[in-house]
């Protein structure tokens, strides 16, 4: 049957003609850069891809004098499609280095996979779940952008001693990502006097929150919402038509700017709420307004501002970058060299400067936010206060937190 | 208490929107006996092509007729260039649609991306009405309740007191004779698949500015009208009434009560329903 | 209700002739020696991910060829029983993560194996009075509901994050994980399960089984069981499904709620209506194309665009042919081989299983 004979051939050549570049690999350095361009992160997946390539284009794709080869790979929040995408890039693409995933559980799961391959270096994307590297961290997955955790400092404070919010009520999606978000915002809130009656998970991709809505308890003085895109915008927009009228605290991504970017009437709801992640889009900064400047001159009909994938995997590109040129691309003996000089890299970034803690997180500084209205009209995340070099406990005593144990539905709880 | 009317409400509105999805869907299967998976795609195109109208025209109202009007163009190439060719070969048009609806899925999320789309309604219509012991409504969910019943009893008018909707009723009967008596059948099918294409399309709209339009809402609305339409009974317009009733109400009740298994309730009715009486409540057996 | 499938191309006498197709023809042989030689002059990446995963989809995809080709009842459930095969391997079974009860291979994956076939018929008994289209329903609406419990469910099923760190056993020296050792378990499995499905096939299970596709109110006439019959089909179907959902937790190290979700249930579909439905080749087939496509889809063209792709590609196989690619491929070869002159009309018909 001629097509399927062709079309076999086709790939068959396509495989060989991969496996043989990949071969005559020794110039060119291969660097894999994985992001969920499907499914209901498409559009920060998106968003990732541009900050790689803005890294990358910073030095004209070429490192310590060798070309970088960059393939993308796909995935769609859900773990074993990442971790096909992954074996892909790594087995048959066989890329040096890979900087993936976008999503929370896909870094659980890629970090696992990391863990069969060390061989190849892993570099985070943006995934910011807590065990990915707390917890049974690998040897060779390096985290230089924060976990979910990390992006909530400050926010449980200020939520309670300034804005005087006594009781939250929370509404998260229910995966390990918001688990964190959650965990980073009760613990100092907990320990600051306030009280989480209620917590409402719901799984990710949910289109009616009416019912959610129905049973948000009247008597709390503040709603925390951690959810991302689609389900933000959807849940923002119900709770306004619902008559829902309490103050919101938003978790890093309920305020990003694709959120933000939304069309329809939701913005009136978001405008005042608090919020913190590891970017604030007005920063009044040199470095932080050269990285917008240059991202919204490479990338004309990008988001209005990077958002905090685009930052994210910005600044994992710019550590391997950094690394490798410190190493002069000197991949052998197991990447060994590159990896010790990626444990001790002191990266300046646009937000700061980052360097690695002993699990190989990072230590960097976070963004206390509130919502403001821009020039145009245009929503934006102004800062509050910048909190300097934070580490995965928070800055808190590290045996202390670790005792917290793993985040989870029920963990922390303060009723 | 007031869990319990909002829940009720929330029921009964979201049903409305179920009943509107599918309404179109079992027209075309009691008519043609044809299954048309690519519906869900139908009701997140019409969407998008009336956010498109809306915006560019700036009036709501006008995004609501492009996408039925648009749907149902859509619907009549449909039919008229694919599906009559393939009639009474069941399996062949679920896997044809089924192709239809990924390609459409995918070339949707390259047009318009995996931004969520929210709707501009006019101002009266958003906002919540005040209510006894809730407080307030969401004032557009009443609205749809409202369009969901106005369309009920059109459909209920055409298909009883046109000659079209004779036509129709008498081709869920017997379509050879209906044929035999000198209709012409592919007309009647043609008309048929294009008000169930373009019912779809008005839907994504009005549905859409509840709930907004984003890429995976085209699987959601098909799974929901495929429930609806089983436990209802296929070809039986009363029957999608009552189905979307049912699952509406059993939605919101499973989603307050029992949350973290609220989702499955859709399927496990579904489950039962075709387990113990497969042509549905209102429906006959082929 | 009319028929769902295309019937089996007859033979003059009208008789449906199962047999005719499986006598050993050259190119058999050099399909089997393709099979095991290429391991050997192949990378691991295909040996594994094009190779192994290949057939372990084509394994899955039979259990759905099984049930619609000999049994006509489409049911959407057999990725979702392979997925019940796995989940029991990652529960109870040992994985590095220390997450499961621990029990040796021997006794888990049986275990496994004969709670998925518990469940597959399970799923018969529900969906047997249905037909055609409702079967289609009734299966999919089961696969929804455990996906969805296994989402929501932590305590049993570990949620959204799913279980990982599962392994294949370390039998008799031989570390399974290996690319050449875990290909040639696979191969063993499709083997056995597809020389298993020919024999069923011609049994006179699968004949009742056949006839009962063709119409059931005669054989129910005759004093066959039909609901027994359909309900051992759907456990035989069920058998293979989670044989093949073993293989494919062993070939992921991971299984989650997204293993058996809306797209994976699908792309079994789309893989064994490509391949072509009724002989057990097809699954095989469809499951090559399937991965080749998916993973080179991102070379050549954009990755994004895979589902464009592979959705036309399925739309066209389905419309331009009744039996998937094997389908195409008969009519390529009746067409090139006729004989010049006295071919009947009916002769021609039936070699290309119209209707």
């Amino acid at each position: 049957m001629k097509h399927k004979f062709r079309r076999a051939l086709l790939a068959a050549a396509l495989g060989i003609g991969v496996a043989a570049a990949a071969g005559a690999g020794a110039q060119e350095i291969k660097i894999g850069a994985l992001a969920t361009l499907e499914g209901p992160f498409a559009v920060p997946g998106q968003d990732s891809m541009r900050g790689v390539e803005l890294a990358l284009s910073e030095v004209n794709y070429t490192i310590a004098g060798k070309k970088v080869n960059l393939i993308k790979g796909s995935s769609n929040a859900n773990p074993d499609v990442a971790v096909n995408a992954a074996r892909k890039l790594v087995e048959q693409d066989k890329v040096d280095i890979l900087i993936g995933p976008l999503s929370g559980s896909e870094g659980l799961a890629v970090k696992d996979y990391a863990k069969t391959q060390p061989n190849t270096t892993f570099l985070n994307g943006s995934s910011a779940a807590q065990d990915t590297t707390l917890r049974d961290p690998a040897p060779n997955f390096y985290r230089f952008s924060t976990d979910g955790a990390q992006w909530m400092a400050g926010l449980g404070e200020y939520a309670y001693k300034t804005k005087g919010y006594k009781k939250v009520a929370v509404v998260a999606e229910d995966y390990s990502f918001p688990y964190t978000q959650v965990m980073g915002f009760m613990v100092p809130y907990c320990a600051a006097g306030g009280k989480v009656p209620e917590k409402f998970w719901v799984p990710l991709g949910t289109k009616d929150y009416s019912s959610v809505i129905a049973k948000l308890p009247q008597d709390v003085d503040a709603i925390y919402v951690a959810l991302g895109g689609a389900d933000a915008v959807n849940f923002l927009t119900q709770y306004q038509q619902g008559g829902g009228n309490k103050p919101l605290i938003g978790g890093s991504i309920t305020t990003d700017q694709t959120v933000l970017a939304a069309k329809g009437r939701i913005r009136d709801a978001l405008i005042g709420t608090p919020a913190a992640g590891p970017i604030a889009d007005s920063w009044d900064n040199p470095k932080w307004k050269a990285f917008v400047a240059a991202y919204k001159k490479k990338f004309p009909d990008g988001l209005p501002s990077p958002s905090l994938f685009a930052h994210a995997y910005y600044v994992e590109t710019k550590a391997a970058i950094a690394a490798l040129e410190q190493v002069k691309g000197d991949l052998s003996g197991n990447q060994a060299k590159l990896r010790k000089a990626l444990s001790s890299l002191k990266l300046d970034t646009p937000t700061g400067m980052v360097s690695l803690d002993e699990n190989r997180n990072a230590i960097a500084d976070m963004f206390l936010t509130e919502v403001a209205v821009g020039q145009g009209g245009i929503l934006y995340n102004k800062v509050v206060k910048v909190i300097p070099q934070v580490n995965q406990s928070m800055n808190m005593d590290k045996a202390k937190f670790l005792a917290l144990g793993p985040v989870s539905r029920t963990n922390p709880e303060c009723r | 208490m007031r869990l319990l009317i909002l829940t009720f409400l929330n029921g009964l509105t979201l049903a409305a929107l179920y009943f509107m999805v599918a309404s179109g869907f079992t027209l075309v299967f009691g008519l043609m006996r044809q299954i048309n998976l690519a519906h869900g795609s139908l009701y997140l195109l019409g969407g998008y092509v009336g956010y498109e109208v809306s915006q560019m025209a700036g009036s709501w109202f006008l995004g609501v007729g492009a996408g039925f009007v648009a749907m149902a163009v859509i619907g009549l190439l449909l039919q008229t260039l694919l599906f009559r060719f393939m009639e009474g070969q069941e399996l062949r048009q679920t896997l044809v649609t089924i192709g239809l609806s990924i390609i459409a899925a995918d070339l949707m999320l390259a047009k318009w991306g995996g931004l969520s789309y929210q709707f501009d309604p006019p101002e009266w219509l958003f906002g919540s009405t005040p209510m006894p012991i809730i407080n307030a409504y969401p004032t557009y969910r009443l609205f749809l309740l409202g369009v969901a019943i106005v369309i009920g009893v059109l459909l209920w008018f055409f298909l009883t007191r046109t000659r079209v909707g004779m036509m129709i009723r008498a081709g869920v009967d017997d379509r050879a004779i209906l044929s035999a008596s000198g209709v012409n059948v592919q007309l009647v099918f043609a008309i048929t698949f294009a008000i169930g294409a373009g019912l779809a399309g008005f839907a994504g709209v009005v549905g859409g500015t509840a709930l907004s339009i984003a890429p995976g809402e085209d699987s959601r609305y098909l799974l929901a009208s495929l429930v609806v339409v089983i436990v209802g009974g296929m070809g039986s317009v009363p029957g999608a009434a009552i189905g979307a009733v049912l699952v509406g109400l059993a939605e919101q009740f499973g989603l307050a009560y029992t949350p973290t298994y609220g989702i499955m309730f859709t399927f496990v009715i579904m489950v039962a329903v075709l387990a113990v009486r497969p042509q549905g409540i209102l429906g006959r057996r082929a | 209700m009319s028929a769902v499938l295309p019937a089996q191309p007859a033979n003059a006498s009208g008789a449906v002739a199962v047999g005719r197709r499986s006598a050993a023809r050259p190119y058999h042989f050099i399909v089997a020696l393709l099979l095991l030689v290429f391991p050997f002059v192949a990378s691991d990446f295909w040996i594994v991910q094009i190779g192994a995963q290949s057939l372990i989809l084509g394994v899955i995809a039979l259990s759905l060829m099984f049930l619609a080709g000999y049994g006509g009842m489409v049911s959407l459930a057999q990725m979702t029983v392979a997925g019940v095969a796995a989940y029991m391997i990652a529960i109870f079974g040992v994985s590095t993560t220390g997450s499961g009860l621990g029990w040796p291979w021997w006794a888990v994956i049986p275990w496994a194996i004969a709670i998925a076939t518990l469940y597959a018929t399970l799923v018969g008994a529900l969906s047997v009075r249905t037909e055609g289209i409702y079967t289609i329903m009734i299966t999919l609406a089961i696969g929804m509901a455990t996906f969805y419990l296994a989402q929501q469910n932590y305590t049993v099923f570990n949620g959204f994050d799913g279980f990982k760190g599962l392994e294949p056993p370390h039998l008799f020296d031989v570390d399974s994980r290996e690319p050449l050792p875990f290909y040639f378990l696979s191969l063993a499995v499709a083997a056995v399960c597809y020389f298993f499905v020919l024999y069923v096939s011609r049994s006179t299970f699968g004949l009742s089984l056949q006839a009962i596709r063709d119409n059931a109110r005669r054989m129910r006439a005759l004093g066959y069981n039909v609901t027994l019959h359909r309900i051992v089909a759907y456990s035989l179907a069920g058998l293979i499904a989670a044989l093949g959902g073993v293989l494919s937790v062993w070939y992921n190290g991971r299984v989650s709620p997204g293993s058996i979700g809306i797209s994976p249930i699908i792309n079994i579909l789309i893989i064994a209506v490509m391949g072509g439905m009724l002989r057990p080749a097809g699954p095989f087939v469809g499951a090559i194309v399937f991965v080749l496509l998916q993973t080179f889809a991102i070379d050549f063209i954009d990755r994004e665009r895979f589902n464009t792709l592979i959705g036309t590609v399925f739309f066209l196989v389905v419309l331009f042919s009744t039996d998937g690619l094997l389908g195409l491929w008969e009519r390529v070869r009746v067409r090139l081989t006729a004989p010049r002159a006295g071919v009947t009309s009916g002769q021609r018909d039936g070699a290309e299983g119209q209707r």
